[in-house]
């Protein structure tokens, strides 16, 4: 068995505590000892994004991170996404737009889309693959998946304009 | 069609968004992995590094000895609990009439081990971390022994299994030999091709998984298991493995990531832990990582084929034959025999008036990873078969494919096939004739002319393919040797607040059941899916029944929920007939009110519902309270969806990149419950299907038999730059043998695909012979070959 490290660190927001030990993935710890199962393995070695998280604010694939590296930093999931039972607008267009099927994957999609939309509130057709290509999905054959992200960027923009 | 209100706006045909969603988008989804049992222990597998090997001996000793390990338990610990071998539930017979060659299949292998990755041993621990650890302590002595892994000399290899000498499960026909030949011999033209179907790994997103418990003071199991089909899992685990009877084993698949056939079947690892949680007396939890996927989840596809085709003069088909090596792997999974049998060669008459076809399939033993149904099961490999010979006669005869393919169109239904399939209903023009418009065939010349002054290789291909779904009439499967009936069953309980919940035999991994489903009920009744709940996946809640593969849960599922609505609303009018104190034929049921024609006057649904059960007041003919009915659906015929995907690839000659520049779909499923659910079946299927032609293979190194596309770095899976934007329309004819006119749409894309793909690169790069997946070293090495 091996040791365990006191991690302290913001989820989503909310400070956290939790014993890790020490060669446990960032993955597993949020599944098992936060109990945070939005996040999913679908490869463990990176290929596939299912486990998709931000750490402070850069998207990670949580199967390649340990436990511990989340001490002193800010963990970003899907359960984050929802502010006060409200659907964030790419959550809203991913069921408008049926942009998932089995929902394995979908946490991930939207974590990842989420992480480009922060970066880039006007993505091509194009540059939306590339960035979600870290991404596998095998239900729905990603048409769907860019409508909604195209979707949600478009009505974020109108958003801001508003407001600003 | 029988519905009730013309006005629901949640009702059949409606793109209501989808009710399982906000769980899923908020990572509330409940899949086996996100379930954990109190006092639960963690198993890994010990699998085999060989695809061929002798187990000389099994030293437990050092893996016992790793801190938080628990047991570790083989083949003989389960052979002296007496649990049977995973089984084998279609017969298929042989020319000769003799039976197919089943070898055993321990869950935990005995004295021989025969694909990478077979099961040996598992090792149950306090941790996962722990049982890893002790799976890899765990010391077998292994002899090794030469593979068979090459489909085309496998029959005359050593044997895999000693019931069968040349490796040969089954040697099956089907059709009319004589008339085929007749029909060559009269032939002005006899085109043939030798193709392969590529070998594909299933790859749902979430991996197998499976919690096994114990209940020592009821004397009850429960299994926790990725399963599209949990009361088959059941039964077989019960009546053939024995593991425990019927009512004393519960089989929950609660959310389910992805199927694609692959969680059908009954593997070892969940036969394990359910066994072993009692032998442990505590749960035993086993999740499969990727790599244990690629190696155990049963693969898909991997034929072999040579097919003729007889044509006259002016281009009419006369006859096909075809031999086709389909390989079946190391064991016979669940289903696997009658995957290149029945589900192959009963298609092989495509959309064509074909006279006479013959068709041989062998069905063979490799040290491979079992192969078994994967999304369309057959289908595209008949599919694939026809639409790249069709596209060659096109080619031979120098006549344009799409009007070949129309001078030879079924256009009188029913029509019945050399292949015993009786094609109910269809319109092939419509769907090909729309298709074109869609791309604009007429207009490709200009776009081939216009891509090569970019120096790029513009092609077009054509598919136009049938399949059969909703599998099928119980007595004509029975008949074939189908060793379970394939109906479906409903229950819909109406509360008494009006409310229903439905009972459903058919299991949604991904599908939308539970939007789709209310939809019907919806539409039945007249009251909006909100006030719907679908409840599946849980024996210890649902009657026995099927569960979901072979795109059956419409076109069955649906009949039997539709059935069981029917007799509910038979009873519903009965009693508000006699509160509104008119005849019962005087009532009807629109948008959830029951009104009596000649008074004017009305029960709300949840009114009629709540008389059912206060019984104050019921007809005086010894009425039962309740309002609960269930229905069992037999179909009478296989449905048949159909349809035409064209192609269009741009192919850069630097690089042998392909990229479809335009994809259309155009398919008639009959009935379309929610069109925006069905738009996404068949994006899915289509990403499927492309990903064959150009990505996809599961590959193992001929001689050690590893398996080499065992990760996501070595087996191509399409990500969302590799695929187009879909164009995607339907024409549609309804089923006439069902009561909803539902066809089925899971499984199209990825049968009417691969051949639109590949005729496409074809046409291309000027290739006939290009294989499939059409990887860019593929067509660049054709283009260097051919230049």
């Amino acid at each position: 068995m091996t040791d365990s490290t006191l991690v302290s660190t913001t989820i989503n927001g909310d400070s956290i505590e939790f014993a890790c030990p020490n060669d446990e993935t960032l993955l597993d710890a949020l599944r098992n000892r936060v109990g945070l199962t939005g996040v999913k393995e679908g490869c463990g070695t990176g290929d596939c994004g299912a486990c998709s998280v931000t750490l402070d604010g850069r998207l990670v694939c949580s199967c390649l991170v340990l436990g511990v590296e989340a001490s002193g930093r800010e963990v970003g999931t899907v359960e984050g996404l929802t502010t006060n039972g409200e659907l964030h607008p790419l959550q809203e267009k991913f069921i408008e737009h049926a942009a998932l099927q089995c929902g394995v994957c979908t946490p991930g999609f939207l974590v990842a889309a989420k992480a480009l939309l922060d970066k880039n509130p006007d993505p091509s057709e194009t540059e939306i693959r590339y960035a979600l290509a870290g991404n596998l999905c095998r239900c729905t054959g990603y048409d769907k998946i860019v409508r909604a992200v195209q979707a949600t960027a478009k009505d974020m923009r109108k958003a801001k304009k508003k407001k600003g | 069609m029988a519905s009730s209100s013309s006005s629901n706006v949640t009702g059949i045909g409606a793109p209501v968004r989808r009710k399982e969603d906000h769980r899923f988008i908020t990572g509330k989804g409940r899949y086996t992995d996100d379930i954990n049992q109190p006092g639960q222990t963690w198993g890994s597998f010990v699998r085999s590094p060989h695809a061929h090997a002798g187990i000389k001996s099994i030293d437990k000793s050092a893996a016992l000895a790793v801190p938080g390990v628990v047991a570790v338990l083989d083949g003989k610990d389960l052979a002296a609990d007496e649990i049977g071998g995973l089984i084998c539930g279609w017969m298929i017979h042989s020319k000769d009439g003799s039976e197919m060659k089943a070898g055993a299949h321990p869950a935990l292998a005995l004295d021989t081990v025969r694909y990478v990755g077979d099961h040996v041993a598992i090792v149950i621990a306090e941790t996962q971390g722990a049982a890893k650890d002790g799976a890899e302590a765990v010391v077998v002595d292994y002899d090794g022994r030469p593979a068979v892994i090459d489909l085309a000399t496998a029959q005359k290899a050593a044997p895999v299994h000693e019931v069968s000498n040349d490796n040969t499960v089954y040697d099956w026909e089907l059709g009319l030999k004589a008339e085929t030949e007749a029909a060559f011999e009269k032939a002005a033209h006899i085109v043939s091709i030798d193709i392969t179907n590529n070998r594909l790994v299933p790859n749902a997103m979430e991996p197998r998984a499976a919690i096994g418990c114990f209940d020592e003071g009821t004397g009850n199991y429960t299994l926790y298991t990725t399963s599209q089909n949990p009361h088959v899992a059941r039964l077989i685990l019960s009546a053939f493995i024995g593991i425990a009877p019927e009512h004393k084993l519960r089989v929950v698949a609660p959310d389910v990531g992805g199927g694609f056939g692959s969680k059908i079947f009954v593997y070892a690892e969940e036969t394990v832990c359910v066994w072993a949680a009692k032998k442990v007396g505590r749960p035993v939890k086993w999740t499969c990582d990727r790599s244990e996927a690629f190696l155990s989840d049963c693969h898909g596809r991997d034929h072999i084929s040579h097919a003729e085709l007889a044509v006259s003069e002016d281009g009419k088909f006369l006859g096909l034959r075809v031999k086709t090596l389909a390989n079946l792997g190391a064991y016979l999974s669940t289903f696997s025999s009658s995957v290149p049998t029945y589900l192959y060669g009963t298609l092989l008459s495509g959309q064509y008036a074909i006279p006479a076809i013959y068709v041989e399939v062998d069905g063979i033993y490799t040290h491979t990873a079992p192969v078994d149904a994967y999304r369309g099961a057959g289908r595209p490999e008949a599919a694939y078969l026809v639409e790249r010979l069709v596209d060659r006669a096109a080619h031979q005869l120098g006549r344009d494919p799409a009007e070949l393919r129309k001078q030879n169109f079924v256009r009188e239904f029913p029509y019945e096939t050399p292949v015993i399939m009786t094609y109910d209903i269809g319109d092939f023009d419509a769907s090909l004739d729309r298709a074109m418009e869609m791309i604009d065939y007429k207009g490709f010349d200009a776009r081939r002319a216009e891509a090569a002054t970019r120096g790029k290789l513009r092609g077009i291909g054509i598919s136009t393919y049938i399949e059969a779904c909703g599998i099928a009439p119980s007595k004509a499967v029975g008949s074939l040797g189908a060793g379970v009936g394939l109906w479906e069953s409903a229950e819909v309980r109406v509360n008494p607040t009006g409310s229903v919940e439905v009972l459903t035999g058919s299991h949604s991994h991904g599908q939308g059941h539970e939007t789709t489903f209310a939809q019907v009920v919806s539409d039945k009744f007249g009251i909006p899916i909100e006030d719907v709940e679908i409840v599946h996946g849980d024996t210890d809640k649902v009657q026995f029944g099927m569960g979901t593969y072979g795109s059956r849960s419409g076109a069955v599922g649906m009949s039997a929920l539709a059935n069981a609505c029917d007799k509910v609303t038979v009873k519903a009018k009965r009693i508000a007939a006699h509160l509104l104190e008119v005849p019962v034929d005087e009532v009807t049921l629109t948008d959830g009110v029951f009104a009596a024609v000649s008074t004017n006057e009305t029960l709300a649904f949840g009114e009629v519902s709540l008389a059912a059960y206060m019984a104050h007041n019921l007809p005086e003919d010894g009425m039962e309270p309740g309002l609960a009915e269930k229905a069992f659906y037999d179909p009478e015929n296989f449905t048949f969806p159909a349809g035409c995907h064209i192609c269009e690839v741009e192919i850069d000659p630097e690089t042998g990149v392909t990229r479809i520049a335009n994809f259309v779909a155009v398919d008639d499923f009959g009935t379309v419950i929610n069109p925006m659910i069905v738009e996404g079946q068949v994006h899915g299927g289509l990403a499927q299907g492309i990903g064959q032609a150009l990505l996809e293979e599961g590959i193992y190194d001929k001689d050690s038999g590893q398996l080499i596309t065992g990760s996501y770095m070595d087996y191509t899976m399409p990500r969302a730059d590799d695929l187009p934007t879909y164009q995607v329309d339907m024409t549609i004819t309804k089923c006439p043998s069902n009561p909803l006119g539902i066809k089925g749409c899971g499984e199209a894309g990825a049968i009417g695909s691969p051949p639109a793909v590949i005729n496409a690169v074809a046409h291309a790069i000027g290739n006939d012979d290009i294989a499939m997946p059409a990887t860019p070293q593929r067509v660049w090495r054709s283009l260097q070959e051919s230049a």
